[in-house]
């Protein structure tokens, strides 16, 4: 038997790619075809690269073409690649998407499809739940952004699965993807060498590998596991949350907090100074922050992330240069605060500081 | 162990001045009395953040018990008007029980138990110069016994939030800000101010997950803030109270971030149902805005508990519900009237007129000094249920009217018991 057709899109992008290169190495996928607009400028392998806008029917033809039987619909994301902005990418998402799944819908060969979502889906609202389970209502949708995108596209997704009941389908609502690779809008908010936050306001975050992303997306692709479902809709992210402070002081970045009513402006003039898209889901998200209950992954899906979310933001920071505060210069200043006091102190200072240190690396 | 005599460590710090050579020894005997805490059958000590660091830190405290058995002897001979061998021998046959005698100091000796006992295990301790000793001496005098660790543990403490290495849970709580500065920041107005007495504590299950529920008052949730201390300093097994709160606390800047770090969540059935799941103490009060804002001719009347979703969550999690009374609270802010125009220009439920606020602007939000009790009744078990429990409305309402029952006339009793307003 010839393995399997899979058909990954969006693969100009950095991750996609990845999973490309990645998929190929299964030994139950016979051929990977990689489709996206804009050719790759990364190595795919051995996948065959179809250049193709998903917005426009050929995707069909594909399709059939190949016989495609898994569909891998990466081409989601807030930022388009190149020109184009945010029109664009809006219509990549949307359109591109229902362009995919009425093709797939008239496929008869298309078994299996995975969609890349995001947590942004379940907004944030200080009227939420702490965190999110899968089945969580949405007190208040996301009303603009990529994250309104989302909702759109999981809606038609779900339209698709009622439409053709034998496809297994997998949304995997991905938390802030990061890593030394990372290109994501929050990405490029921790390159800022200040970084702004809401006054009064300290978000918890949740983060996800680049590594993990990569994982993740193979269980779904591939036939489930024993004991395991592969088909519905899971929450991604790492293990634990890390406050939007913490995050700072790992980075060793200072903060500087700007009022609620300003902030739209400041994004603003980051926005038309080019350094960053704060858009305002972003700025929702360091608001009030969104942490999801990741327990359909481990359980039903089998999936074990290999990063925390600590982890995912370490390798992240080792990544990108110290800041201006490196913590470990930071660390040193607090223990010549601790020699300039008397020799007791400095004794228990010393034994505390080990005892802590080693506590919190552990 | 009857023998085992519990000699506070302040006399010990106190006899430490006299000399250079007795510094060394008071460690031993801190050290030796360490290792009795951390090897205590039952001890009120925090377990060591890691569980990696915990080894280490468990053998080092041996050696130190070990090592001060001869230094002890020799220091006796040296200066036998201290009486400190006896102590040192003592306090470490008795090391587990006067931890458990002293359950706050034992505490503050398991903090710092990984540095007294690092200490005695080395024994190398230099002799301090004059000038040192000298103002190690005026420092004792003036910041009590145990400074030296405070401000080691201080700038441990210190360290860590520059270096951002903490913890947080998923519900934002940050336990190592909570126990070292919110609640220091607490304590002053718990033990002085309000001289808050509090009863059936160990109503409280030392495990596992459990619902306090508590009537709601005084304007601001002052009630809440000093239910959660009560319990973070009174319970023996040392537990966290993580209180519901309303939606306006994680509207309002500032105030959404403290609550959130304080470990409190939004008043949901979801983030209860997870947090009791977890066999952690929630504590909710039903009463919510009605009972906060209700004037002070309905003191302790209890208002009406909400739809009972409390007892639906409870049920499905099976934990015991806790009745919790809180007398004194009623009196901090004595609401005489409410300004609706001013309140909806604000956004906020209710905008209390005390005798003194808002007309003393600022002084006015000083709360009167009352005398508070904190009274945890016998809980109320809900694992006897089926399962389906929770979808019985008349169950559920019953439940509620219980509960609402017994903290109303736990109230009565208690404000018969009192003497007084503020004594």
């Amino acid at each position: 038997m010839v393995g399997k057709v899979v058909l990954v899109t969006g693969v100009a992008r950095q991750l996609a790619g990845r999973f490309v290169r990645r998929v190929q190495r299964e030994p139950e996928v016979g051929r990977v075809i990689a489709v996206d607009a804009v050719p790759p400028e990364h190595d795919l392998g051995d996948a065959e690269f179809v250049r193709a806008d998903i917005r426009q029917p050929m995707i069909g033809k594909i399709l059939a073409q190949h016989s495609v039987d898994t569909v891998v619909h990466l081409d989601v994301s807030g930022t388009a690649l190149g020109a184009g902005g945010r029109t664009q990418a809006k219509e990549t998402n949307v359109i591109g998407t229902m362009q995919l799944l009425g093709a797939c819908q008239k496929a008869p060969t298309v078994r299996r499809l995975v969609v890349k979502s995001t947590t942004s889906v379940y907004g944030s609202a200080p009227r939420d739940a702490a965190v999110f389970t899968e089945t969580t209502p949405v007190k208040s949708l996301p009303s603009g952004g990529f994250a309104k995108d989302a909702v759109e596209v999981e809606g038609y997704v779900r339209g698709f699965a009622r439409r053709r009941p034998d496809v297994a389908v997998a949304v995997l609502r991905f938390a802030n993807i990061l890593g030394p690779r990372a290109d994501t809008p929050l990405a490029e908010y921790f390159d800022l060498p200040i970084l702004p936050t809401v006054f009064g306001y300290d978000p918890r975050l949740q983060f996800v590998h680049e590594d993990d992303v990569e994982g993740v997306l193979l269980v779904a692709t591939l036939e489930a596991r024993r004991g395991t479902l592969n088909s519905g809709t899971f929450n991604i992210a790492g293990d634990g949350v890390l406050l939007l402070s913490q995050t700072a002081r790992r980075l060793g970045k200072p903060t500087v907090p700007v009022f609620l009513p300003a902030v739209t402006w400041v994004g603003q003039m980051l926005r038309t100074a080019g350094v960053t898209d704060f858009s305002r889901e972003q700025i929702r998200l360091l608001t009030h922050g969104r942490v999801v209950d990741t327990r359909q992954m481990r359980e039903t899906l089998g999936y074990r992330p290999a990063y925390s979310t600590d982890e995912t933001f370490c390798d992240f920071a080792r990544s990108r240069g110290p800041g201006l505060l490196p913590p470990d210069r930071m660390a040193r200043a607090v223990d010549r605060l601790a020699g300039v006091l008397p020799a007791a102190v400095r004794e228990a200072g010393g034994a505390d500081a080990r005892d802590g240190a080693g506590a919190v690396r552990s | 162990m009857t023998d085992a005599k519990v000699i506070p460590f302040d006399e010990d710090s106190r006899a430490r001045r006299g000399a250079g050579r007795s510094r060394a020894r008071a460690k031993t005997a801190k050290s030796a009395n360490a290792a009795g805490t951390a090897k205590g059958p039952k001890t009120p000590a925090k377990p060591p953040r890691s569980p990696q660091a915990s080894p280490a830190t468990g053998a080092a405290a041996e050696h130190g018990g070990l090592a001060s058995v001869p230094e002890a002897g020799a220091a006796g001979e040296a200066e036998p008007a201290a009486g400190i061998p006896a102590q040192a021998a003592a306090s470490r046959d008795a090391g587990g029980q006067e931890a458990r005698t002293e359950p706050s100091q034992g505490r503050e000796d398991a903090a710092g138990a990984a540095g007294g006992a690092e200490e005695g295990a080395d024994l190398t301790e230099p002799v301090a110069p004059s000038l040192g000793a000298a103002l190690t001496g005026v420092a004792d005098r003036l910041l009590g016994g145990h400074w030296e660790r405070k401000v080691a543990s201080g700038l441990a403490f210190l360290r860590r939030r520059v270096t951002g290495d903490y913890e947080v849970d998923e519900f934002g709580y940050d336990a190592d800000l909570t126990d070292q500065v919110l609640m220091s920041l607490l304590r002053p107005l718990f033990d002085t101010y309000f001289r808050v007495e509090v009863k059936g504590i160990e109503n409280i299950p030392a495990e596992g997950g459990a619902l306090v529920v508590c009537n709601h008052s005084g304007t601001l949730p002052m009630d809440g803030l000093m239910a959660q201390v009560a319990v973070h300093d009174h319970h023996p097994a040392g537990r966290h109270l993580r209180l519901l709160a309303a939606d306006l606390v994680f509207m309002l800047p500032l105030v959404n971030e403290l609550a959130r770090k304080a470990g409190h969540t939004l008043a949901c059935s979801e983030d209860a149902q997870m947090l009791l799941e977890r066999g952690e103490v929630v504590g909710v009060m039903p009463e919510g805005f009605k009972g906060l804002g209700k004037p002070f001719s309905e003191r302790y009347k209890l208002q009406r508990f909400g739809r009972g979703g409390f007892v639906a969550t409870a049920l499905k999690t099976g934990v015991p519900i806790i009745p919790c009374s809180v007398v004194g609270a009623e009196e901090i802010y004595p609401m005489i009237g409410n300004s609706r125009t001013a309140a909806r220009m604000l956004g906020v439920p209710y905008f209390p007129l005390t005798p003194t606020f808002p007309w003393l602007g600022p002084l006015g939000l000083v709360p009167l000094p009352t005398k508070w009790t904190i009274q945890f009744g016998t809980p109320i078990p809900t694992d006897t249920y089926p399962a389906e429990a929770a979808e019985d409305p008349m169950l559920v309402f019953n439940l509620t009217d219980q509960v609402r029952e017994t903290i109303q006339h736990t109230l009565y009793e208690l404000l018969v018991q009192r003497r007084s307003v503020f004594f």
